[in-house]
């Protein structure tokens, strides 16, 4: 027979306080995502049927956002040159945690049609975690919408943790980036 | 005097709460207009909650101190409110032009966050945000005055029970032309579409909040929605002859916010030059009009 004493609740640990919260934090930070859409290519086409009523990307709670620091996710639609490449580390960098970065069309996973080109990095990989790839060149409205409901899912079940690589591998990152760049730092006017 | 203190964070609560939710209603309507489905109702929530739980970067203490002073000033400003005409926090401390001051001290807050950032499109949004507040102020406040000078009282519960007196009409029918003026001033109070000039997310990177992220953002948006309620409740105590119970506040509350939403989901955006010549010319006409027709002649409906 139960004890009708009065038990204490079990003490949790403050780890699994932490996982706690943060399973809480997951439920909304999947529930709001906000682009910052780092356009560059021809894939970029696809993104207003997803955003108007064909597909309406704001039932599932995202929107486009105006600056790196307010975004959640960055879009790259398309091929970077060694130019863009700069800008988008700057941007990544800029973000605020968690972030998560999702990557549109062959471009950024081989290279695609620009794969021989002199200025065109072949594998966003190397350079960036990305957490989601959508391939197809272009990928139709459908699969770029499959792409953002696959990223819930992975925030769903932990597995989006392309900003943690990105600390955990921070010098090898780095060093990809210094190979193909030569310098990350930008010289220009909105840089210094 | 503790009671009045809970009081009246409870009047900020209920404010922040109402206008959050309505928020996220409109944007459901929003989505309807333009044959969406729109985003959940409480999708507000979830974006603030959001925000609060991502981790921020600091420009400084300028930059967090600003947030929390402009915070606390907006909540500040909500505990004067009255939510009906016999429902206030602190009694006789709800003047009109308490107010205008109060409302300043989170627009000031604001204003110096977005400058400690140091980003240049801040400072062109705190510049064209203080713009069009001198704008549309000249022409609200001159019809503003005119209802003062009618009713006989600048407490916002004078000016309900004025308008709830057998005999008087609402300000919006007795003053048909300064109503207009109320409701134009209103817009641009809320930022909404043709005024947006100071937010204006494609063309200055949504202005003061381009360097916030995270927890700031978020206290931002929790301070937006209890201005925006500040403002919408002015206009309905105004305007709309106050309230005599909750549920009359509800129903007005949610018809001007909509209405002001509508309009602005099917315009476009002004440039800042454009926004002050237009408040200059026919709103401040029309209040002016409004001003002699109403206390020199006495024509009042």
């Amino acid at each position: 027979m139960l004890s009708t004493k009065f038990t204490p609740a079990t003490k949790l640990s403050k780890a699994e306080i932490d996982r706690k919260w943060w399973e809480i934090g997951d439920f909304f930070r999947r529930n709001s995502l906000w682009l910052l859409m780092y356009c560059t290519g021809c894939c970029a086409i696809e993104l207003p049927p997803a955003m108007t009523s064909a597909y309406d990307m704001e039932r599932l709670g995202m929107g486009p956002m105006a600056t790196p620091r307010q975004a959640d996710i960055l879009l790259v639609s398309g091929y970077l040159s060694l130019k863009t490449l700069r800008r988008l580390i700057y941007t990544y960098e800029q973000m605020s945690e968690p972030k998560y970065v999702v990557a549109l069309g062959s471009c950024p996973i081989n290279g695609g049609i620009y794969h021989d080109s002199h200025a065109v990095i072949n594998q966003l990989d190397q350079y960036i975690p990305v957490d989601v790839y959508v391939a197809g060149c272009m990928p139709n409205t459908e699969a770029v919408m499959n792409g953002f409901v696959d990223l819930m899912d992975q925030i769903k079940h932990k597995t989006a943790n392309g900003w943690k690589k990105y600390h955990a591998h921070f010098e090898w990152y780095k060093e990809n980036q210094r190979n193909s760049l030569g310098e990350v730092d930008v010289h220009d006017e909105f840089h210094q | 005097m503790i009671l009045n203190v809970l009081t009246g964070i409870g009047i900020a609560f209920f404010a922040f709460v109402l206008q959050t939710s309505i928020a996220g209603i409109n944007r459901k309507i929003v989505g309807r207009l333009q044959k969406r489905i729109g985003p959940r109702w409480y999708q507000e929530f979830i974006d603030i909650f959001k925000l609060l739980s991502k981790r921020s970067v600091s420009h400084g203490w300028i930059f967090d101190f600003g947030v929390i002073m402009a915070l606390g000033g907006i909540i500040g400003t909500a505990m004067f409110m009255p939510i009906t005409s016999s429902f206030v926090a602190f009694q006789d401390y709800d003047n009109f032009f308490i107010f205008v001051y109060l409302l300043a001290v989170g627009m000031l807050g604001m204003a110096m966050s977005a400058s400690g950032s140091g980003n240049p499109w801040a400072s062109i949004g705190v510049m064209r945000a203080l713009t069009t507040m001198l704008a549309y102020e000249v022409p609200f406040l001159i019809v503003v005055l005119t209802i003062v000078n009618i009713s006989g009282s600048s407490s916002m519960t004078g000016i309900q029970i004025y308008q709830q007196t057998v005999g008087n009409n609402w300000f919006i029918i007795a003053l048909p032309l300064g109503g207009i003026v109320g409701f134009i001033s209103l817009m641009g109070m809320l930022g909404k579409k043709p005024f947006e000039t100071y937010i204006a997310p494609a063309e200055i990177a949504s202005g003061p909040m381009v360097e916030y992220g995270g927890k700031q953002l978020g206290m931002l948006f929790i301070l937006h929605e209890i201005s925006v309620w500040i403002e919408v409740t002015l206009f309905v105590h105004l305007f709309l002859g106050g309230a005599t119970n909750i549920v009359e506040f509800l129903i007005k509350y949610f018809a001007v916010y909509t209405l002001a939403n509508l309009i602005s989901n099917v315009n476009g955006r002004f440039k800042i030059d454009q926004v002050v010549t237009f408040f200059y010319k026919w709103p401040l006409l029309m209040a002016v009009t409004q001003a002699v027709i109403a206390i020199y002649f006495g024509w009042v409906i």
